[in-house]
């Protein structure tokens, strides 16, 4: 339904393949970027070129990067030994906002998912384990998402580096900080039940 | 627009958007119902873990045009010896996927509803080789796809049955023989399942017998749905 001159429909097309984008809000978008200055509206699509030419994912962990390895990677205060494996590169994001981990990190790009027909030969499995003795990996943190598929994710890999001689780590599961207990689920309150530590009564 | 309560079991989701999911229910009221989870994914969600594939929980729905939304849910089982198997877990899956398959929206289907139930329970009860096999070879027979074990189906003969061929449907004898060839011990097991010794099948050690009851059971699942199930496809990669 082309109701618009050509480029204004072409860019109103483009726009409403982005994911949440539904055919008004494109038409939103569009019509502001028209009333935008030159230089803005330009600034914007430089931005578009420069991300899709220059990064890439990195070699090593398949984080996104700019250029061959990404800034972790490539960082020489970070452990080697320490291995944190995710399951996406927002979650690498969402992992150094804790401040708390100074190791290196592993993008799956995706979890197991046996619905969806996606197994371990669809994620990045054969890269972690080719790490492993090159970089003298001693840890590995299972960082996979607390759902169905993220566990099973988990469970898969600890089973497969069981055989190795590294410690394999799951991070913990249990309440939310600021929550209310009444609405905590069975399982997460049975796993942080399981997961219950001593307090220093010093 | 109404409210209204079901039981359900959770069959598969969807991410939607940044933080929802639709989630495919088999429920007991109103058979399969797709509604959307709202705030699912964030972590302070009061769902928590309760709206994911294999859980069993009561719900309060809000009927909506195209799908409806969850309002309340409230585990009633989470089978975590399932969820916490990487094998189990793997045959819950294909349960799930040849239900979410066969079952229709706005049709009640109370039967497969128990014994998706029982299934899931006995899973979580016992690791037995033979639950989802056996499950699937119920839900055929409930669908009206019950195979002939007794009788070779071309000419009634009843020894020596050597084969089961799909498309006829049942065993036949070594006269008329096609399809693909069936062993004494898996022929006995598959009777046992469908002739009311369920119980004493599911005890059943895993054997050369319960993987060839088990191979057939997805085959003849895959034959009825005329697509593969994905999730059985990964299995032997585990």
């Amino acid at each position: 339904m082309a109701v618009y001159a050509g480029p204004v429909q072409d860019l109103i097309d483009e726009l409403g393949r982005l994911p949440g984008i539904g055919p008004k809000s494109a038409q939103r978008i569009a019509f502001h970027l028209l009333k935008l200055p030159r230089d803005d509206a330009l600034r914007l699509a430089r931005a578009v070129v420069e991300a899709k030419e220059r990064v890439s994912f990195c070699t090593r962990c398949f984080n996104i990067a700019e250029g061959d390895a990404c800034a972790i990677c490539t960082d020489p205060r970070r452990e080697a030994s320490v291995l944190c494996v995710v399951e996406e590169p927002r979650d690498v994001v969402a992992v150094e906002k804790t401040g708390e981990f100074h190791g290196r990190y592993h993008v799956l790009q995706g979890a197991i998912s046996p619905i969806e027909g996606i197994g371990p030969e669809q994620l990045r499995v054969r890269e972690l384990l080719a790490r492993i003795e090159p970089e003298g990996v001693q840890e590995i943190i299972l960082c996979t998402n607390p759902n169905i598929e993220g566990e099973a994710t988990a469970m898969y890999l600890a089973k497969l580096l069981g055989a190795l001689d590294l410690q394999v780590t799951r991070i913990a599961s249990g309440l939310p900080v600021g929550g209310d207990l009444e609405y905590a689920d069975e399982l997460t309150l049975g796993r942080a039940l399981e997961g219950r530590r001593v307090l220093d009564t010093g | 627009m109404a409210l209204y309560r079901d039981e359900g079991i959770v069959l598969r989701t969807w991410k939607l958007g940044e933080a929802d999911r639709i989630v495919v229910f088999l429920t007991l009221g109103r058979g399969k119902v797709r509604a959307v989870a709202k705030g699912v994914r964030k972590t302070r969600s009061k769902f928590g873990a309760r709206l994911e594939p294999t859980s069993h929980a009561a719900l309060q729905f809000y009927e909506g045009r195209e799908l409806d939304i969850v309002t309340q849910a409230d585990s009633i089982d989470h089978f975590r010896a399932v969820r916490e198997d990487l094998d189990r877990f793997g045959r819950a899956a294909t349960m799930l996927e040849a239900v979410d398959q066969l079952a229709q929206e706005g049709e009640a289907n109370p039967r497969l509803f128990q014994m998706l139930l029982g299934a899931l329970r006995t899973l979580s009860a016992q690791d037995a080789p033979l639950v989802a096999p056996a499950f699937f070879w119920k839900v055929l027979a409930l669908e009206g796809y019950r195979p002939e074990l007794d009788v070779c189906v071309e000419c009634g003969a009843a020894e020596p049955l050597v084969a089961f061929d799909l498309d006829s449907g049942g065993v036949l004898c070594r006269g008329c023989r096609r399809g693909s060839s069936i062993t004494p011990d898996a022929l006995a097991l598959l009777r046992r399942i469908l002739g009311g010794q369920l119980g004493a099948a599911l005890g059943e050690a895993a054997s050369p017998a319960t993987h060839e009851v088990d191979h057939l059971a997805t085959r003849a699942m895959e034959h009825h749905l005329e697509r593969r199930l994905r999730s059985a496809a990964l299995l032997p990669n585990w």
